[in-house]
């Protein structure tokens, strides 16, 4: 299959969407405050982007700076998430007493939507950052825990009794066995976790905090700016795809060892 | 050079759900001496690989003693290379990495690593498959990798537990051959479990003819056959069929247990 038709395959539905919603915006069956016409949405993006003609008012040109905030938040979140979750995962999949001690209070946790929290997380850390860095650490933590648990669980052990005849301490048994044979899953969760970042992040910015993409989207609402609440969805969907993409990447280089040994390596 | 020793091994396992002890082996002793090629030949069930994991350290006998070299045996260790039914290669690390495997462990640079692991790959015909996926080989090339990662060690005994089950009478045929030709090269012990009565003909200096249920040492068969070893001579035949009347004999006699 040639390139071109390639990426019509993935345009074709986007592209169709955008050019029906398009047709209905300006049909006036909708006030068009209610259901701004994408090229319209796509205006005042410009325009919070690059800031040429304030069609966004205050948010002119300030794109970026709300996008960096967000992001920062995401990434502060989610890193602290991902090394507590991989290394908690590992020991209650490996060790049981670790598991005896410490999963039931997690399980438990678990269930508890990460939104609940808000309020707790206002009182102790106040509004600014923490109280997001915190929300987006507790959406990612969980997949993350959870599918590193499973890899553990699911190594093979027969590699383990190859590396044990191989005089592996346990330390090297969970160093170059069992983490390395747990990455797949790693990566499963770590992509979920990715997700949950990027939706607790706009949670918290649209309660908690007074900037970032979340923040816009909650204010455009109240001067109804429905336009600028699109291009805020908009933003924040493109960034979540660029960072997953981000990670399948970084997969993709690491799982390398899989490539046609599993469906996924079929594509790209 | 390391000789082992089995002395009055019993295994009992402890079936929970019906409260009951199933006797696995029963007061089997055995000594196997330096430079032997030992076969435990015997059906599915009669404990040939559990007295081969007794010995790599992976279980422990319930009453007797395992000795290696002298040294009673307390787990899994360098001193002994196991090669397993399934290659169990690491399948993120390319072959050369696989055979280094132990020097990996014990924090060898990847140069030394590299220069180390390709003797073994030489020695059982790889070259040109060093940074292959354990993914993209055969089952016959991963047995194979899983045969260097056991030799680097460069142990006095190599535990094998049905290397060869897995793979085609072809490939088979030329596996044993190479096995051969390294063991009398490197000059080390080798206990190597198998159900086949030609494989363990092939192979072995000596057959060890387990029983199973529970499992015992039926007889103890000193091979002084010719290398290589042609299947179709007369004296070959004659021990093939004293092995197999014996496992005829403990088929009816089991029958016979069990409609007593």
């Amino acid at each position: 299959m040639t390139a071109l038709t390639k990426s019509w395959e993935r345009l074709a539905v986007p592209l169709f969407i955008l050019a029906a919603w398009e047709v209905f915006s300006r049909s006036g069956v909708l006030p068009e405050a209610l259901l701004p016409a994408p090229s319209v949405v796509l205006h005042t993006w410009a325009d919070w982007i690059a800031g040429f003609d304030e069609s966004s008012q205050a948010n002119s040109g300030r794109w970026l700076a709300d996008a960096l905030s967000s992001a920062l938040r995401v990434a502060a979140g989610y890193a602290i998430a991902a090394v507590s979750g991989v290394a908690l995962g590992i020991a209650i999949g490996w060790w049981r007493w670790v598991e005896r001690t410490v999963e039931p209070t997690i399980q438990m946790l678990r269930p508890v939507p990460p939104v609940s929290w808000i309020p707790l997380a206002i009182i102790w850390f106040g509004i600014a950052n923490k109280p997001a860095i915190f929300l987006v650490f507790l959406g990612a933590f969980f997949p993350i825990l959870m599918n590193t648990i499973h890899g553990v669980k699911t190594a093979d052990r027969n590699l383990i009794r190859a590396a044990s005849m191989m005089g592996a301490t346990e330390q090297q048994l969970l160093r170059h066995v069992v983490f390395p044979a747990a990455l797949p899953s790693i990566f499963a969760g770590l992509r979920i976790g990715i997700g949950a970042a990027w939706m607790l992040t706009v949670t918290a910015e649209m309660v908690a905090v007074k900037s970032g993409l979340g923040y816009v989207l909650w204010d455009s609402y109240y001067f109804l700016r429905y336009d600028l609440v699109l291009a805020a969805m908009a933003s924040i969907g493109l960034l979540g795809f660029a960072t997953d993409g981000a990670i399948k990447l970084l997969m993709s280089a690491t799982l390398h060892w899989q490539h046609g040994s599993t469906l996924q390596s079929r594509e790209g | 050079m390391a000789s082992i020793d089995l002395q009055n091994i019993t295994k009992i396992y402890r079936d929970a759900k019906r409260k009951r002890d199933l006797l696995a082996i029963d007061d089997v002793s055995l000594s196997v001496q330096p430079n032997e090629f030992l076969c435990l030949l015997g059906s599915s069930g009669c404990g040939k690989s559990t007295l081969l994991n007794m010995i790599a350290g992976f279980e422990k006998p319930t009453t007797g003693t395992v000795t290696v070299g002298g040294k009673p045996v307390g787990g899994p260790g360098a001193d002994r290379g196991m090669v397993f039914q399934q290659a169990n290669l690491m399948p993120w690390l390319p072959v050369w990495e696989n055979v280094a495997f132990h020097l990996r462990l014990k924090g060898w640079r990847k140069a030394d690593r590299r220069r180390a692991a390709q003797e073994y790959i030489d020695m059982v015909g790889l070259r040109g498959f060093e940074n292959h996926y354990p993914a993209e080989l055969s089952g016959g090339m991963s047995q194979r990798v899983g045969i260097a990662r056991a030799l680097l060690l460069n142990p006095q005994v190599i535990l094998m537990d049905e290397p060869f089950a897995a793979l085609d009478a072809q490939t088979k045929m030329d596996m044993q051959e190479e096995l051969v030709a390294i063991w009398q090269k490197q000059r080390c012990t080798v206990v190597f479990v198998t159900h086949s009565v030609d494989e363990a003909l092939v192979l072995g200096t000596r057959v060890a003819v387990m029983t199973s249920r529970p499992g015992r040492i039926r007889e103890l068969i000193d091979l002084d056959l010719p290398r290589p070893r042609d299947i179709t001579s007369p004296r070959f035949n004659d021990h093939k069929r004293h092995i197999l009347n014996l496992i005829r004999e403990e088929g009816m006699q089991q029958r016979q247990g069990v409609a007593a």
